[in-house]
C-alpha cells in the first residue's frame, strides 16, 4: 500500500470511530433535544474501561484482567451506563440546562481521573501495550489496519441500523412528542423522564462503545486523545451534518474530521515552528465558528436539510 | 357612538403557522362593559393575549381610541392608554406588595408613580396593610384585586381581564365583580373573559359567544340570557351536531 | 486547616463574584450561559492588556503589589467585557432566542465559550503571566496563617461589591425590574417593563462583575487562558448551590464551593480538587435541586 493509501485506512478508521460517537449524540440531541456538553468524557470512560479490562495483569496497575476483547468493550459500555445513570437520574427531571452542566462536569472530572488515578489509569503515560483484537492473525499492519477498517465500518453499519430501526419504531415516534410536547407524551402513556433517561443512556453507551473501538485500534489509551476539543469537535460533526439524521452524522464525522486533518497538515507544513501554536488556536476557532454560524445560519445543517427531524419521526 | 376599542378580523395564535383564531371582531364602547364567554379552546383567552401584546396578531387590526395599535409592544400598552391583567400568574409572588405596585407604575415618572400608588392604597385598604409582605402570601382573591389595582396605576380607559374569578370563592367572586362594575362608574371600560356564562351575562352590558376561534352571536346581555343557541354552543362545543 | 479555611474563603470570594452574574444571566435571560466564565478570563486579560500599554508609571499603593495603574485598567477592563458580552448577545444569542427548543441558546453559548477562550489564547499566548513581579510578602496572622496584603484587598473589595449589588437589586427601579423580569417575563412586560432594556444591562452588570473576578484572580493566583474554562463548574455550583436567580445564595454558594475545593486538598490528592465543584452539584441537584435558598427561577422544570 502507499502511503497514502495507508493514510487514508487510518484515516476512517478513526472517523468511522468518531461517527458512532456523532450518531450516540444524535439520538440524545437531534431526536431528543438533550444537550451533552460531555461527550469526551463518554467516550474516554468507555476507552478506558475498555483498556483497565483487557489489559494484561501488571504489577503497579490495578486491573489488568485480560478479558476477550468484545468483553472489554460491552464492560466500558456498562460503565458508561452507569456514569450516564448516575448524572441523568440527577438532572433529568430538572430545567433541561441541568443535564449540560452535569455533562460537562462529569467529562473535567473524568480528565482528572484519568490523569491523577496513576494505578488505574496510568495517569499521565495513559496504558500502553494493550492488545489488539486478532491482531496476531495478520501479517503486516496495513493488513490489519484494513481488517480493522472493516470491524468499524460494520459496527457504525449495525448502530446506524440499529438507530434507523429505533427511531421509526413506536418508542422513536415518543423521542419527538418528548422534545416538542410534554404532555403529548404523558398523554401517550410514558414519563418523559423515562424516555429521556432512555435515550441519554442509549446515547452515551454508543459513545463508549465507540471509546472501545479506538483503544482496540491504536492499542493504548492516554489523557491526550481526550482532550476537551474533542467534544466540541463532535458537535461540529452533528451540527454539520444535520442534527436528526444519522446519514448527515456519519458525512458530517469524516468531512469535518477530514477537515480537521487537513487543517492540521497544513498548518505544520506552511507556518513556521514559532507559529505553530498560533495556528493550533485558529484551527479551533474555525470549530468554534463552525458550531456557531451553522447554528445561526443554518439551523438544519449544512448538508442535513433535506431530511429533517419531523421527517423521520412524524 | 364611537368605539373605545375596535379589533377587525384578527387572527393570532401561539405559533405563526397555527393560528387558534380565525378572524375575530368586536368592539368595546367607553365606560360599557363587555364579556366574552364561550367553550374551552374558543380562543376568548388567546385574543385577549393577542390584544394585549403578548401575542403577535397575523392579520386584522386593533384600534384603540382611532390609534392604530395593533402589534404594539406589550410594555407600550400603557401609553396606548390600556392595561391587561393575566389569568392566575398576575402578581410577582416574590416581590412585596409595594413592590409589585412599583413594577406596575415603571412606565411613570417617579413622583407621578408615588401619588398614584398611594392613590391607590386610598381605593384598596387591603393591599395598604400588607403592604411590605411578599405577594406570594395573598389569598387568590386579594392577589386579584392587587392585579387590578396594579392595572389601573397608569389611568387606563380600558381593562382587559382574563377570568378574573378563576380560582376564587363565590363570596369572593361577587367582591371582585362588585369591584369591577364600580371601575365602570367611574368611566373605565371593561373587557373580560369569563369562564362562568351565568355570572359574565349577568354583570356586563353587552357579550360576546365565540366558538372555535370564531364569532358566533353578540348582543345586550341580557338578551342573550334567554338565548337558547347560547346554551346550545356551550352543550354542543360550537353549536354543531357531532 | 486554618490555612485553607483562609484560602477557601478567598478563593470563594472570587468565585462568588462570578457566580453573581452566572445566577443573574440565569436568572433573568433564562439559559445556562457556558461563556459566562469566559467573561472573567477577557476581563483579567483585557487588564493586563491596559497595563501593558501604560506602563507601570506609578508605584504601587503600599501594602498592595498593584497602584492606580491597576485600577484604572480594571475600570477599562470592566467597560470591555461589558461591550463584548452585548456584542455576543446580539451577534449570536439575539437570533437564536426566537427558536423552539431554547437549548439552542445553550449550545450557542457553548460554542462561543471556545471561541473566546481561543482568541485570548492567540491574542495573550499561553503562558502563565501575572500583573506585577513584584513578590508580596504575606503578612503572619495567627500561628499558621498567612495572608497577603492583596488577598485583604479581594475580601473586601467583594464584600463591598455584595452590599451594593444588593442595595441596587432592592432600591433601584432597574433593581426592581430585573427582579420582575427574573420571576416572569410575561407579566414583567404586561406591567410595563422594557426587557430589552432590562436583559442589556444585566449582561452590564454581570460582565462587569466577571471582569472584577478576573483581575482578582489573576493578582491573587495568576493569568492564564484555561482561568474561564476551570472556573465555569465551580461557578454553575455556586449559582445552583445558591438558587438560581438568587444574587445573595450565589455568594453563599460561592463561598461554600471555595472552601471546599481547599479543605478538600487536606483530605484527596490536590489533583481532583476541580472535580469538587461537580460532586457539590451531584448533591444539590440530588437532594435539593432549588439551592439552598430558593431561587426565583427554581430547579424544577418551568
Amino acid at each position: 500500500m502507499t502511503g497514502f493509501a495507508a493514510y487514508l485506512v487510518f484515516f476512517l478508521i478513526v472517523a468511522l470511530t468518531y461517527s458512532i460517537v456523532v450518531m450516540g449524540l444524535n439520538i440524545q440531541w437531534g431526536y431528543t433535544g438533550l444537550f451533552n456538553a460531555g461527550v469526551v468524557g463518554f467516550f474516554a470512560i468507555g476507552a478506558y474501561g475498555t483498556a483497565i479490562l483487557v489489559g494484561p495483569d501488571r504489577a503497579h496497575l490495578i486491573g489488568g484482567f485480560g478479558l476477550p476483547f468484545p468483553l472489554a468493550v460491552l464492560g466500558g459500555m456498562a460503565l458508561c451506563a452507569l456514569a450516564a445513570l448516575i448524572v441523568g437520574l440527577a438532572t433529568l427531571r430538572l430545567r433541561e440546562e441541568y443535564l449540560a452542566i452535569a455533562t460537562f462536569g462529569i467529562a473535567i472530572s473524568i480528565q482528572l481521573v484519568a490523569l491523577n488515578f496513576e494505578s488505574l489509569t496510568g495517569g499521565a503515560q495513559g496504558l500502553v501495550g494493550l492488545p489488539r483484537p486478532l491482531f496476531g492473525l495478520f501479517d503486516s499492519p496495513a493488513g490489519y489496519n484494513l481488517f480493522y477498517l472493516g470491524v468499524v465500518a460494520v459496527m457504525a453499519g449495525l448502530v446506524y441500523w440499529a438507530l434507523e430501526t429505533a427511531v421509526r419504531s413506536p418508542w422513536g415516534r415518543l423521542l419527538k412528542a418528548v422534545r416538542e410536547d410534554e404532555t403529548a407524551a404523558r398523554s401517550l402513556g410514558r414519563n418523559p423522564a423515562r424516555v429521556r433517561l432512555e435515550v441519554f443512556v442509549l446515547g452515551c453507551v454508543l459513545m463508549g462503545l465507540a471509546g472501545g473501538l479506538y483503544v482496540g485500534f491504536i492499542g493504548y489509551v492516554s489523557p491526550l486523545d481526550f482532550l476537551p476539543i474533542l467534544t466540541f469537535q463532535i458537535w461540529a460533526m452533528l451540527i454539520v451534518g444535520g442534527s436528526g439524521n444519522n446519514r448527515g452524522a456519519i458525512v458530517g464525522a469524516v468531512g469535518v474530521w477530514a477537515l480537521w486533518a487537513m487543517s492540521g497538515l497544513a498548518i505544520s507544513r506552511f507556518l513556521p515552528v514559532a507559529y505553530q501554536s498560533q495556528g493550533g488556536a485558529i484551527q479551533v476557532i474555525l470549530i468554534g465558528l463552525l458550531i456557531v454560524l451553522t447554528l445561526i445560519f443554518r439551523p438544519r445543517g449544512l448538508i442535513g436539510e433535506a431530511e429533517s427531524v419531523s421527517k423521520h419521526a412524524d | 357612538m364611537s368605539a373605545l376599542l375596535d379589533v377587525q378580523d384578527v387572527v393570532a395564535g401561539y405559533k405563526p403557522d397555527l393560528p387558534i383564531i380565525h378572524g375575530l371582531s368586536l368592539t368595546v364602547a367607553p365606560q360599557e362593559m363587555v364579556t366574552i364567554i364561550g367553550p374551552n379552546g374558543a380562543g376568548k383567552s388567546t385574543l385577549i393575549k393577542a390584544l394585549a401584546g403578548v401575542l403577535t396578531v397575523s392579520s386584522g387590526m386593533v384600534r384603540l381610541e382611532g390609534r392604530d395599535i395593533t402589534n404594539l409592544p406589550t410594555h407600550r400598552m400603557a401609553e396606548a392608554s390600556m392595561a391587561y391583567v393575566p389569568q392566575v400568574a398576575n402578581v410577582f409572588t416574590t416581590l412585596t406588595i409595594n413592590e409589585n405596585l412599583l413594577v406596575g407604575a415603571s412606565s411613570l415618572p417617579k413622583s407621578e408613580a408615588k401619588t398614584r400608588i398611594e392613590r391607590g392604597y386610598e381605593a384598596f385598604p387591603d393591599l395598604k396593610r400588607y403592604r411590605d409582605k411578599k405577594a406570594g402570601v395573598l389569598s387568590g382573591g386579594q392577589r386579584q384585586m392587587l392585579a387590578v389595582a396594579r392595572a389601573l396605576l397608569t389611568g387606563p380607559r380600558l381593562l382587559m381581564l382574563d377570568e378574573p374569578s378563576a380560582g376564587l370563592s363565590p363570596l369572593m367572586v361577587s367582591e371582585v365583580f362588585e369591584r369591577l362594575k364600580a371601575l365602570v362608574e367611574d368611566g373605565v371600560a371593561i373587557l373580560m373573559v369569563e369562564q362562568n356564562a351565568k355570572a359574565a351575562l349577568a354583570i356586563s352590558h353587552r357579550t360576546y359567544v365565540f366558538a372555535e376561534g370564531r364569532n358566533r352571536i353578540d348582543g345586550p346581555s341580557a338578551a342573550l340570557v334567554e338565548d337558547p343557541e347560547v346554551t346550545s354552543i356551550y352543550l354542543g362545543a360550537g353549536g354543531r351536531k357531532r | 486547616m486554618l490555612q485553607a479555611i483562609a484560602d477557601g474563603i478567598l478563593s470563594g470570594s472570587i468565585i462568588a463574584l462570578g457566580a453573581i452574574g452566572l445566577t443573574l444571566t440565569m436568572g433573568i435571560l433564562r439559559f445556562a450561559n457556558f461563556a459566562h466564565a469566559e467573561l472573567v478570563t477577557w476581563g483579567a486579560y483585557m487588564a493586563l492588556g491596559v497595563l501593558s500599554l501604560t506602563g507601570a508609571f506609578m508605584g504601587p499603593l503600599a501594602p498592595f503589589s498593584f497602584g492606580v495603574p491597576l485600577l484604572m485598567a480594571t475600570l477599562v477592563a470592566m467597560v470591555a467585557t461589558a461591550l463584548l458580552a452585548l456584542a455576543i448577545d446580539w451577534l449570536v444569542y439575539r437570533p437564536l432566542r426566537g427558536r423552539a427548543n431554547h437549548l439552542t441558546l445553550v449550545f450557542g453559548s457553548f460554542g462561543v465559550s471556545l471561541l473566546v477562550r481561543m482568541v485570548i489564547l492567540l491574542l495573550f499566548g499561553g503562558a502563565a503571566q501575572y500583573y506585577s513581579n513584584t513578590l508580596q510578602i504575606a503578612m503572619k496572622v495567627a500561628p499558621g496563617l498567612r495572608i497577603m496584603p492583596d488577598q485583604i484587598f479581594t475580601l473586601g473589595l467583594t464584600a463591598v461589591i455584595v452590599v451594593a449589588l444588593h442595595l441596587f437589586l432592592q432600591k433601584t427601579r432597574l433593581g426592581l425590574s430585573m427582579r420582575a423580569l427574573a420571576e416572569n417575563p410575561e407579566l414583567a412586560r404586561v406591567n410595563g417593563i422594557d426587557t430589552r432594556h432590562v436583559v442589556r444591562w444585566t449582561w452590564i452588570i454581570g460582565a462587569s462583575l466577571a471582569a472584577i473576578a478576573g483581575v482578582l484572580y489573576g493578582l491573587t493566583v495568576q493569568l492564564r487562558p484555561e482561568i474561564g474554562f476551570h472556573l465555569l463548574l465551580p461557578l454553575f455550583a455556586a449559582a445552583i448551590l445558591g438558587g438560581v436567580g438568587n444574587v445573595f445564595g450565589a455568594v453563599i454558594g460561592g463561598l461554600i464551593v471555595g472552601l471546599a475545593e481547599s479543605i478538600s486538598v487536606l483530605f484527596i490528592p490536590a489533583g481532583y480538587k476541580l472535580a469538587v465543584p461537580f460532586m457539590i452539584l451531584l448533591l444539590v441537584l440530588y437532594i435539593r435541586p432549588t439551592g439552598i435558598f430558593a431561587g426565583t427561577v427554581g430547579g424544577g422544570k418551568s
